[in-house]
């Protein structure tokens, strides 16, 4: 399914004459709420990691810090006494790999899915589809046993291997239906032409969907940023940690002694590329997230 | 007389394509929940010194008396109810807002879909400091409001913990609920409004007897999706408040997860993981046939 | 080059779907062959099993004598044009062209020099660089033509290649076609449902219809002598008039005009009658079977007119006839000639060809 921006409806505005625009009084009420609702918390963490520490704490909250209230201080204590930019490679290092895997296996399987009518091919697709519905809780314990009887704890493949394994399913999903409307000219005139399936998929078919790859590949390396039980469970030396891990147990130290700047600091960190990539792809995120639950 | 070699041949192929992705799937999902089931039937704990000794239905006779559990169980349907509830209330207004044309769409989609791409546990982190009872913004906007006349320990209070979690979980996904629905909404004609309302309907009548009916297979999707996450929360939770105070936010993943790790008591933890994924099944199972049903309806 | 035959082929997606039924006829080196029917008479489906993309149920595909039926499409040297064309959007024009014969794996000089032969025949070398998406209907017409050029299959097959064309490309394409199959020895197989187009580029026609074939011969032949009701009514236009009519001795009625039977027809009650609009004519010296009607409508089709008439003595029978724009007539009473040797006759069971 693709999202296709409806043409700029006309405003309604015909219905009521009354002098009261109630609709856009109410549409922008919406909005305002919206953009209130998204933003704030996200705002007030950016705003916190900047104050100093006798700003965050003051009373009352310091909404508006002046110059002498702000600091650069708690992200160069990140890098510098928490070796963070360590957890920015791990969760890095971590997420691309899975998600090249998972497109590098999940892609063929959806085009065996969508288009070489595999016997089981229903069996396939419908477990694809119930297994997106499992939560990580489900498996964690399963595959901590895998972990330890493989000698994996601390090791990279760990979390390489779930990660890519958990994005599969929506990587078939979304890619199937985009295999799916393809004209199917083209890989017939292919065929002819005397490709077989594998040249075909490799030199016809991805290259004419690398749109597509593209948003999946988003998706996935999203879920794989921001997996956090995994990460927990198998990870326990420091330097493997990746960025969610690490951040929540900044603070477990004692209950008095709350990092609050360096805290924000690291949400904000961790969460920038993410919004770097919803600034840039939110079409193609939206697309991926309806092609892979509505069309499923 | 069939003669179709190159259907076989195209066949093969198709199998060598698929099979890679299905044995990872079968390793990382199929593995670890039938081990569940497996391991459930066995004590394996410090007891019995971490080896596996086969007890029968002994662990699912202890859920059975297990307050605990039960409470996970009560804690998670509360949590998952009111979210789902609150989700699909805001979801809704946010898509029908994006569904209009307005200056600055764009923008405003984006915004609305930054809180669903942000790490859970990262964010988890940020409420937990906007619900912070000493310096915490959110106690300061309603002592400034005149809401409170104190501030609150939301999250060290049993009955705020829980509001505080469900507030922040409803944060975090009421975006995913609306970029769903918004699809929906997105592939009503809007000729059909037109006619409407030239027979004489009001908004409030278009809405409940087009848009309603004509995105409710949309509604089911995501919320079906947001049943078995929010049935399955785990990093939320265990970053905001650890299940506590005195398991008041202790859902069913907390308790595994703590009875795994933290008593290492693992064959009581698979038996656990077993029932959760006979509920979470029961519940999929149920609104797949509403599901049917309801596009069955709309064709 | 190669002799291509299709043997007893069968195509059938279930017991009721069967577009193909029992198909036999072959194609000669140089010979060009027309696949013509209404959507839905199996044309597509025999092509596609001559390709390879679809498999028959029964039946063989021989190619050069040799039976291609397990091979795959691309080790059956044949070369297709699609409807959609078909070109690879993220390669070049030049990239598309070369496609098959890389695969092949021949010498680069060799492939160069095929492409740009053809590009030349074709009048694409400005184009040579550019992405299909960048290209006018006409020219991605072109790039498809060529990319089956550069082959040298043993078959060519297109598939209503002109049908993606507006009116005016289309009768130009159509020209240079001709011209560029009748330099190439391969036989052709053409399917289109505009019945022009058979007419015009084929030696050979086939007019298929239910998934049988109907009538296979030179477009003369199909035109001339229509083996039976559905192919008289599909080739031609505008339509031949037919009509179911009574039997009285050895004529029928024509509202009030008798026209004779010829004399080997068998001895059955009633029979089918058919007439091309361009046979009817004013009457001439010497014209003996004449029918008297008012013409009630008119169609200026720029040359001749077609004019419709009812019939005197049958107000349900109309006709009609294409008479040279510059001829004068009147609408009361007109008198139109059917020259015996330009009707059909055709059994109103059988609907088969009776004369």
């Amino acid at each position: 399914m693709t999202t296709v921006t409806k043409p700029t409806a006309p405003t309604p505005s015909s219905t009521s004459d009354s002098s009261i625009p109630w609709k856009r009084i109410l549409l922008w009420l919406a909005i305002a709420f919206t953009v209130i609702f998204s933003l704030a918390p996200v705002l007030w963490q950016v705003l916190t990691s900047i104050k100093t520490n006798a700003a965050i704490t003051a009373d009352p909250t310091v909404y508006f810090p002046g110059l002498d209230q702000l600091t650069a201080r708690h992200y160069i204590d990140l890098f510098r006494e928490n070796q963070f930019q360590i957890y920015i490679i791990n969760s890095a290092l971590v997420s691309v790999i899975s998600t090249i895997l998972c497109l590098a296996l999940g892609s063929p399987a959806a085009y065996a899915l969508a288009r070489l009518r595999i016997p089981g091919e229903q069996l396939v697709l419908g477990a694809v589809l119930v297994v997106t519905l499992f939560p990580y809780i489900l498996l964690f314990l399963g595959l901590l046993e895998i972990v330890r009887a493989l000698g994996l704890a601390n090791n990279y493949l760990a979390l390489i291997v779930p990660y890519t394994a958990i994005n599969l399913p929506l990587t078939i999903l979304v890619m199937r239906s985009f295999f799916q409307q393809l004209p199917k000219d083209l890989e017939d005139s292919a065929k002819v032409d005397g490709y077989n399936t594998l040249q075909m998929l490799w030199q016809i078919v991805l290259p004419m969907t690398l749109p597509a790859l593209v948003t999946t590949g988003i998706l996935a390396f999203i879920f794989a940023w921001n997996e956090f039980l995994f990460a927990l469970t198998f990870m326990t030396r420091e330097s493997m940690k990746t960025i969610p891990v690490a951040a929540a147990q900044l603070g477990g130290t004692t209950l008095f002694e709350v990092p609050y700047g360096p805290l924000a600091a690291s949400t904000v960190v961790g969460t920038l590329p993410l919004v770097l990539l919803v600034l840039f792809f939110q079409r193609r995120i939206v697309q991926g997230l309806t092609a892979g639950s509505v069309k499923g | 007389m069939t003669q179709d070699y190159i259907r076989q041949r195209e066949k093969r192929t198709g199998w060598m394509l698929v099979i890679p992705a299905v044995l990872l799937l079968l390793l990382v999902y199929a593995f670890p929940i039938l081990r569940a089931f497996w391991l459930g039937f066995f004590t394996e704990n410090l007891s019995t010194n971490l080896q596996p000794e086969f007890s029968g239905l002994e662990n699912y006779g202890r859920m059975v008396q297990d307050g605990r559990f039960w409470q996970s169980i009560g804690n998670t349907a509360i949590f998952t109810v009111f979210s789902l509830l609150f989700e699909l209330i805001l979801g809704l207004i946010i898509a029908l807002a994006l569904d209009q044309a307005f200056r600055g769409r764009g923008l405003v989609r984006t915004i609305a879909i930054l809180p669903w791409a942000l790490p859970t546990a990262l964010i988890a982190l940020a409420w937990r400091w906007i619900f912070n009872a000493e310096y915490g913004v959110w106690n300061d906007i309603l002592v400034r409001l005149q809401i409170i006349g104190d501030p609150v320990n939301w999250l060290g209070d049993p009955n705020w913990a829980m509001v505080s979690v469900i507030a922040a979980d409803v944060w975090k996904t009421t975006s995913f609920v609306a970029i769903l629905l918004l699809a929906g909404l997105q592939s009503i004609s809007q000729d059909l409004y037109e006619a409407h309302s030239i027979d004489g309907a009001t908004p409030w009548q278009s809405f409940r007897q087009i848009t309603l009916p004509l995105i409710a297979p949309q509604i089911v999707i995501a919320m079906l999706f947001r049943f078995a996450q929010a049935f399955g929360i785990f990093d939320l939770i265990q970053v905001m408040t650890g299940g506590g105070p005195g398991g008041a936010t202790e859902m069913v993943s907390i308790y595994i997860y703590a009875t795994v790790m933290r008593y290492l008591d693992f064959g009581y933890g698979a038996a656990l993981v077993a029932v959760t994924f006979l509920i979470l099944i029961l519940v999929v199972a149920l609104a797949g046939l509403g599901l049917k049903r309801l596009q069955a309806n709309a064709e | 080059m190669a002799k291509l035959e299709l043997q007893n082929l069968t195509k059938a997606y279930s017991q009721k779907i069967v577009p193909v039924k029992d198909l036999s006829l072959s194609v000669e080196d140089g010979e060009f062959l027309t696949l013509v029917g209404p959507s839905g008479c199996g044309k597509s489906t025999i092509l596609r099993m001559i390709a390879g993309l679809d498999q028959p149920t029964e039946g063989r595909v021989l190619i050069g004598g040799k039976d291609v039926n397990p091979l795959a499409p691309g080790d059956r040297n044949i070369a297709m044009v699609f409807q959609s064309y078909a070109l690879y959007p993220h390669m070049s024009v030049q990239q598309n062209i070369a496609s098959g014969l890389k695969l092949r794996n021949l010498a680069t000089g060799d492939i160069q020099k095929r492409v740009q032969d053809a590009s030349r025949v074709l009048g694409l070398d400005p184009l040579l660089d550019r992405r299909p998406a960048k290209l006018s209907g006409g020219q991605r017409q072109r790039v498809a033509l060529a990319r089956a050029l550069v082959r040298n299959p043993d078959v060519f097959l297109l598939d209503e290649p002109l049908s993606n064309l507006d009116a005016l490309l289309r009768e130009q394409v159509r020209a240079d076609l001709k011209q560029i199959f009748e330099d190439q020895q391969s036989p052709v197989v053409y399917v289109t449902h505009d019945q022009t187009e058979a007419m015009t580029l084929s030696s050979k026609v086939a007019v298929l219809s239910d998934g049988y074939l109907q009538q296979l011969g030179s477009p003369n032949e199909i035109y001339k002598t229509p083996a039976n009701r559905f192919v008289a009514s599909f080739i031609g236009s505008p339509q031949m008039n037919i009509i179911p009519l009574e039997r009285v001795n050895n004529a029928v009625l024509l509202g009030d005009s008798k026209v004779d039977l010829p004399t080997n027809l068998p001895a059955k009650s009633s029979v089918i009658m058919g007439i091309r609009p361009e046979h009817l004519r004013l009457p001439r010296e010497g014209d003996h079977q004449i029918v008297q009607g008012n013409v009630f409508l008119v169609e200026n089709l720029g040359m001749s007119d077609l004019i419709s008439l009812r019939v005197h003595g049958d107000d349900n029978l109309t006709l009609r006839a294409l008479l040279p724009s510059d001829a004068t007539w009147s609408r009361e009473n007109l008198k139109l000639a059917l020259p015996p040797e330009s009707i059909h006759w055709f059994d109103t069971e059988t609907e088969a060809r009776l004369n």
